[in-house]
């Protein structure tokens, strides 16, 4: 088994990777494939949480990267999917706990035992963010629709370009942009940047747009990805149509939206 | 209705698409930010050529090669500065 190595990143904090590495992770194992989700946020660690699996951390990847834990000890395997596996950050350490040789080697044990390696980076573009991108077949861009989050996600992009393995063996990196946090109704007026401003500035391809919802909140609370949480809502549906692109499907990209409830249809009827 | 939706709404000032705004500021700013990146890429590269030529005849090491770009108004400078070993 090879396993692609996908990163989530996005350089600007709070935009959604860590939201996201769950729902793509765990609607990739829906489908059938074997998942690792990997928190690269040493001491910063919020997937575990996101995923409902803070209270079963034993070891993490820094105690694995400095050989003080073995790699089968330190998996986390979900209790609703069994393809779906969690590698846990350090809550002590800090960042720079983690070696690049030890990075490697924890990654190239993961590459021979999943379809799936998703390595979900802390925000900045620092030394953690670059271990966090550096293994990656395929990169994938968090933006929300905003200046400072597409700044930021135009810094993360030269660093794919440089600072990657892949990058310095002269190939391409594979980048995807996943636009999160949208809201039709005030790109419509004019409020928000449109799905087609962010991708032409950026000039990457677009793997999906999530809209705003409630459900993000509702699951992370619950310590559910989106996906299994809610898999009916928008959000759900829209994670769900850019994992099948991921994985090779040639699925449209649209902008799924909750249903109005009645009331509210009404009520817009009346007012209108 | 209408009426009342007209008298509640904010008349101030005309609506502004902002979103035109962000876009344009953005174009304006990752274009500047792309040339200093290409800037420094061309840098290290010609840093990396100018020491492979220099070193087939003396030996020097890389710190004492510089190279610098002065980006005027209207002219572009390269300095190239090497330090020989007597």
């Amino acid at each position: 088994m090879t396993a692609k190595i996908l990163v989530m990143t996005s350089g600007k904090g709070g935009v959604g990777k860590t939201t996201s590495t769950a729902a793509l992770g765990a609607a990739l194992a829906r489908s059938g494939k074997s998942v690792a989700v990997v928190d690269f946020d040493v001491g910063l660690r919020n997937l575990d949480l996101v995923m409902g699996a803070e209270r079963r951390v034993v070891f993490d990847l820094v105690q694995v990267v400095q050989g003080t834990a073995k790699l089968s000890q330190a998996m986390i395997r979900d209790k609703r999917l069994e393809t779906l596996w969690l590698l846990a950050a350090s809550l002590t350490h800090d960042k720079d706990a983690l070696t690049a040789d030890g990075v490697a080697k924890v990654i190239g044990e993961l590459r021979e035992k999943f379809d799936w390696v998703i390595c979900d980076s802390p925000a900045g573009i620092d030394r953690g963010a670059v271990l966090a991108m550096r293994h990656a077949d395929v990169a994938v861009l968090v933006v929300n629709p905003e200046v400072s989050s597409v700044r930021d996600s135009d810094r993360v992009i030269g660093l794919l370009d440089s600072k990657t393995e892949k990058a310095e063996r002269g190939e391409a990196m594979e980048k995807h942009l996943l636009i999160t946090r949208y809201d039709p109704a005030r790109a419509g007026k004019g409020e928000m940047l449109t799905i087609n401003d962010v991708r032409d500035i950026l000039a990457v391809p677009l793997l999906g747009v999530v809209p705003e919802s409630r459900d993000v909140l509702r699951a992370s609370n619950s310590g559910a990805p989106v996906t299994l949480g809610y898999p009916a809502g928008a959000a759900a549906r829209a994670y769900d149509d850019a994992m099948r692109r991921l994985a090779g499907e040639d699925v449209p990209v649209t902008v799924p939206t909750d249903a109005t409830p009645l009331l509210g249809k009404l009520f817009k009827r009346k007012a209108a | 209705m209408n009426l009342l939706r007209w008298i509640w709404s904010d008349r101030r000032s005309p609506p502004r698409a902002t979103a035109a705004v962000a876009r344009e500021r953005l174009t304006v700013l990752l274009a500047h930010e792309g040339m200093r990146r290409d800037e420094s890429d061309l840098l290290s590269r010609l840093q990396a050529g100018i020491m492979a030529a220099i070193q087939r005849q003396v030996a020097v090491q890389p710190g004492q090669v510089q190279v610098e770009i002065h980006r005027g108004p209207s002219v572009t400078t390269l300095a190239i500065e090497i330090e020989i070993p007597a």
